[in-house]
């Protein structure tokens, strides 16, 4: 089968959501959708056969071969486990969805429609080994997010934060693609493999490295690293489900599965390093340091998916070490990054339920407003422990395993000898493991302050309950794999992670088996990483039953001096600027625009006709002047005159239509009937259409003009007046392509079938021009309808708040 | 001001007639000799405007009661259609097919595809342009 076409199947899916959400009134739209997903992870499972034995599966779809453009799915270690992320927590999000919005009070059709085009996006984006198409589901995803964020439109924050999310993402996106078309120049191709195999020829390339930044920026915005990380916070406003799908499951990881799937090229250099592992520990920093000062549960784990996600970047660097030396010391960072994503995802997504469940069931996310909900949520109370004990690297979690590697990882690239990281290396272990500490602290500080303590009766909006079965089941299988995992962890590692390193590192491994990793919890006194992990827990204790003694200084920093602020003052900058340019020369009269038009117009038609030497008088090819062209060329110019001299505007409209009727006459004496006949009628059709509008027209007395505006405005009549005189005779002289007309006349029978070629040009020949200018003419009717009848509509303006 | 219009109001009742065939008998005859749809919808809308000249908005409406928002639609349709119709025929968009054929009163006619565009054509330029008037007239 070619499963290139199932990256679509959700799209498909989704084009029969809302007939199935307004007919099926009785059954939860959710239940429907549920369906895709779960065939697509089973699908997706048999090829983990192929996988682990290093193998892969490719199927094409072409699109624009001219341009090499096409659909290809490459089905590697890492493609198969990102699919089986996206349907698998797809899946569980789905069902949990059903549970969560009601199906009587929620727009379903909107938001499965939104949330498969997303499910189709991300697949797309993992799959795709064209760099294009790649970029075409990246933006995809993108827009998804954004309508997903914004799925609550009426509410201002979410407004916010889907356009935030989508400024900065496609920002990113953008820069990507010049990266990947850079990458395509220097490869001469737009295959990811084909890039592969041959990086070593264009490592040295003057745009490698600007490829690497750009793509970087791309990986890094998706992936809300720091400075970027900003967008994350504020897309908190999206319904839960979709926090715990797009924006800590799947979405946000694109940035990682780019970083990884371009490792291989990157890796050769530096500056990839660097940048990966240093911005990857910076934002771990960052991120778990400001997720402490949050008191909007959401707000926590977002700050705390910004932290993770920065630690499994910062792995997907130190891991490119092993390009450079082949120890095996290093070669725990590439399978420690793979894990802990697996990690991260079960985790985090129950967590992410469990907010939203907290919120469902009390009907608010403030921490300070909650506590003690452990008696009355007992089944959330325990997920959320698990998948927060886990977050924090404590036994018998699957987070702890991965923690573990992690700070063995930070601590092995100490004794990487190139690019300066001898000297520098010592600060990685060290900030990882602060950071380490808040992320214990704002572990403890999520599950801890809303579940234990005294209840705060009264400020809670509803009555605590525990949540229905239905949306239990979601979290509480994902905590079962949290705690699996820890037990399991080398079958896992079998499974799906060592597919995805060799995947990630074929310049190293050319079989999964050949990544010497074996997972352990226990690694013996001696270990460096006990030690630490004791140090994280007493420290972070420590810290955090202190947290409301130092928790306050986190309000010294001002807002405007955040990034926010930074992102908010380049907005209303922007904003205002463009404005202010605008009305510089945007007006609102019709007559100042029609100036720029027709003086734009004459300007540069007469500037090319003289610098490209086009302007050509042949007296020879003019026809002779006869006694009635003479008359009626002095009737028409009688005829200007009047329009021109007019003291009143039916007077201009009168001679206006003697031009036009002027004009008609030329054609018949030029023997051109067709020409005649429309001119005729076009000339009756606009003098009644003229008159109709007469009586909305200003006083022609009326137009305030000094005399230097009348001087300008005789000028540009002038100008192209002589413009299209000049074009004129130009275009009937220059005979730099033989004329047409002899073709016409040639193929009018045999060819078209007709008599008439100035028809058969409309219908036939031309029939492109003819189509779009009805088109066009259709459009203008509909407009003029729209502006005059919606006009009374919109006085009554509808608040886009309610 | 109540203008005394009965010889303009009755010899439109005639001429509108008069014009509205010549443009069907225009549009039919465009593939051979001077017409075509565009003239052809031209002046079937310079009849329309006579109509509305000489009697008021509301009773042309009451004459003529088609939408012409859904005409121009129509006609849109039928020029795309036609145009597009060509894919199913393993031939390139826009590629145009005619042939004779013999039919009863007409005797030997050659018939073509391109008069179905040319009607989308026809029916467009009626559409938008009595569109705008009615919109533009019947706004106070």
């Amino acid at each position: 089968m070619e499963f290139v076409l199932l990256i679509f199947l959700p799209i498909v899916a989704a084009l029969f959501i809302p007939f199935l959400f307004r007919k099926i009134k009785g059954i939860h739209t959710g239940w429907f959708v549920l369906l895709v997903p779960v065939v697509l992870f089973i699908y997706y499972t048999t090829f983990i056969k192929t996988t682990m034995e290093g193998g892969h599966a490719i199927s094409e779809l072409q699109w624009i071969p001219t341009l090499g453009i096409s659909f290809v799915s490459y089905l590697d270690g890492l493609s198969i486990l990102f699919s089986l992320l996206i349907t698998g927590i797809g899946a569980l999000v789905v069902l949990y969805s059903i549970f969560y919005l009601n199906r009587n009070k929620e727009k379903l059709g909107n938001f499965y429609v939104y949330l498969l085009l997303f499910m189709s996006a991300m697949l797309g984006v993992v799959q795709s080994d064209n760099v294009i198409s790649l970029y075409l589901f990246w933006e995809l995803t993108s827009i998804s997010s954004f309508l997903l964020i914004g799925y609550w439109f009426t509410r201002d924050g979410s407004r916010f934060g889907a356009l935030k999310s989508m400024m900065v993402t496609v920002f990113g996106g953008l820069m990507m693609l010049g990266g990947f078309i850079l990458l395509g120049i220097m490869g001469g191709t737009f295959s990811i493999r084909e890039l592969i195999a041959g990086s070593s020829s264009f490592a040295g390339h003057e745009f490698f490295t600007l490829a690497l930044v750009l793509i970087l920026l791309g990986a890094f915005t998706k992936s809300a690293q720091f400075p970027f990380y900003i967008w994350l916070p504020d897309a908190m406003e999206a319904p839960t489900p979709v926090s715990a799908y797009l924006h800590s499951a799947t979405m946000v990881k694109a940035g990682l599965y780019l970083v990884a799937r371009f490792t291989p090229i990157f890796a050769v250099s530096e500056v990839w390093i660097w940048l990966v592992t240093g911005i990857g520990l910076l934002t771990l920093f960052w991120g778990s340091l400001f997720a402490v000062k949050q008191t909007d549960l959401k707000a926590i784990l977002a700050f705390s998916t910004v932290s993770q996600l920065g630690l499994i970047m910062s792995l997907l660097g130190a891991g490119a070490i092993t390009f450079h030396v082949d120890e095996a010391l290093f070669s725990f960072a590439m399978f420690a990054a793979i894990f802990h994503l697996i990690n991260h995802a079960t985790f985090k997504g129950s967590l992410f339920m469990i907010a939203g469940i907290v919120d469902h069931e009390t009907g608010t996310r403030d921490i300070r407003k909650l506590g003690g909900l452990m008696s009355i949520m007992p089944v959330s109370f325990t997920v959320a422990f698990i998948g927060s004990m886990s977050m924090a690297g404590l036994p018998p979690f699957n987070g702890f395993l991965s923690k573990e590697m992690f700070l063995q990882s930070m601590l092995a690239i100490r004794h990487f000898e190139l690019f300066n990281f001898a000297t520098w290396g010592i600060i990685f272990p060290v900030v990882a493991w602060v950071a380490s500490v808040f992320t214990f602290i704002y572990s403890f500080y999520f599950v801890f302050r809303t579940f234990t303590g005294k209840r705060k009766v009264g400020k809670l909006p509803l009555e605590p309950h525990e949540a229905p079965v239905g949306m239990l089941i979601s979290p509480v299988i994902l905590a079962m794999l949290v705690v699996g995992i820890f037990f399991i962890p080398n079958v896992v590692g079998k499974w799906l992670v060592k597919p995805a390193v060799m995947a990630i590192q074929p310049y190293q491994y050319s079989h999964p088996s050949e990544v010497d990793v074996h997972v352990s919890a226990w690694h013996g006194f001696a270990s460096v990483e006990l030690w630490m992990t004791a140090g994280i827990i007493l420290i972070g204790g420590l810290l955090y039953l202190s947290l409301s003694k130092w928790q306050k200084f986190y309000r010294i920093q001002p807002e405007s001096l955040s990034l926010n602020g930074l992102y908010d003052a380049t907005m209303t900058f922007s904003e205002k600027g463009m404005n202010r340019i605008s009305r510089l020369y945007m007006t609102g009269l019709i007559r100042t625009y029609l100036l720029y038009i027709f003086a734009f117009f004459s300007i540069t038609t007469i500037a090319m006709l003289f610098l490209q030497d086009a302007f050509v008088v042949d007296m020879s090819s003019f026809s002779k002047i006869n006694a009635y062209g003479l008359i009626n060329a002095v009737i028409l110019l009688l005829a200007v005159a009047f329009v021109l001299l007019s003291k009143t505007r039916l007077g201009a409209i009168i001679s206006l239509g003697a031009v036009g009727y002027s004009v008609a006459l030329f054609f018949v004496i030029f023997k051109a009937p067709d020409l005649a006949l429309t001119q005729l009628v076009i000339e009756t059709v606009s003098v009644a259409l003229f008159l109709l509008a007469f009586q909305r027209l200003p006083k022609l007395s009326d137009h305030g003009e000094t005399k230097s505006n009348k001087l300008v405005n005789a000028i540009i009549a002038l100008g192209v007046g002589l413009t299209v005189t000049l074009v004129a005779l130009s275009s009937h002289s220059q005979k730099l392509v033989a004329s047409i007309s002899q073709y016409y006349k040639d193929t009018v029978e045999t060819e078209a079938g007709g008599g008439n070629i100035v028809n058969v040009i409309l219908v036939d020949y031309r029939g492109f021009d003819t189509l779009f200018e009805i088109a066009v003419l259709a459009i203008a009717g509909i407009g003029v309808l729209g502006m005059i009848k919606l006009r009374l509509a919109r006085k009554e303006s509808s608040d886009e708040n309610k | 001001m109540k203008t005394n219009d009965v010889i303009l109001q009755t010899t439109t009742k005639v001429v509108f007639f008069i014009i509205f065939l010549f443009s069907i008998h225009i549009f039919f005859a465009g593939h051979y000799t001077p017409g075509g749809g565009f003239v052809g919808g031209l002046l079937t809308t310079g009849a329309i405007v006579l109509l509305l000249l000489a009697f008021d908005l509301k009773t042309v409406q009451k004459a003529l009661p088609f939408n012409f928002t859904i005409m121009t639609a129509i006609g849109l349709l039928l020029a795309l259609g036609t145009a597009a119709g060509s894919i199913f025929f393993n031939v390139p968009f826009f590629t145009h097919a005619f042939d004779d054929f013999t039919l009863p009163l007409f005797g030997v006619t050659s018939l073509h595809t391109a008069m179905v565009f040319d009607a989308g054509v026809f029916l467009v330029v009626v559409g938008a342009a009595i569109t705008i008037i009615q919109s533009i007239g019947g706004d106070s």
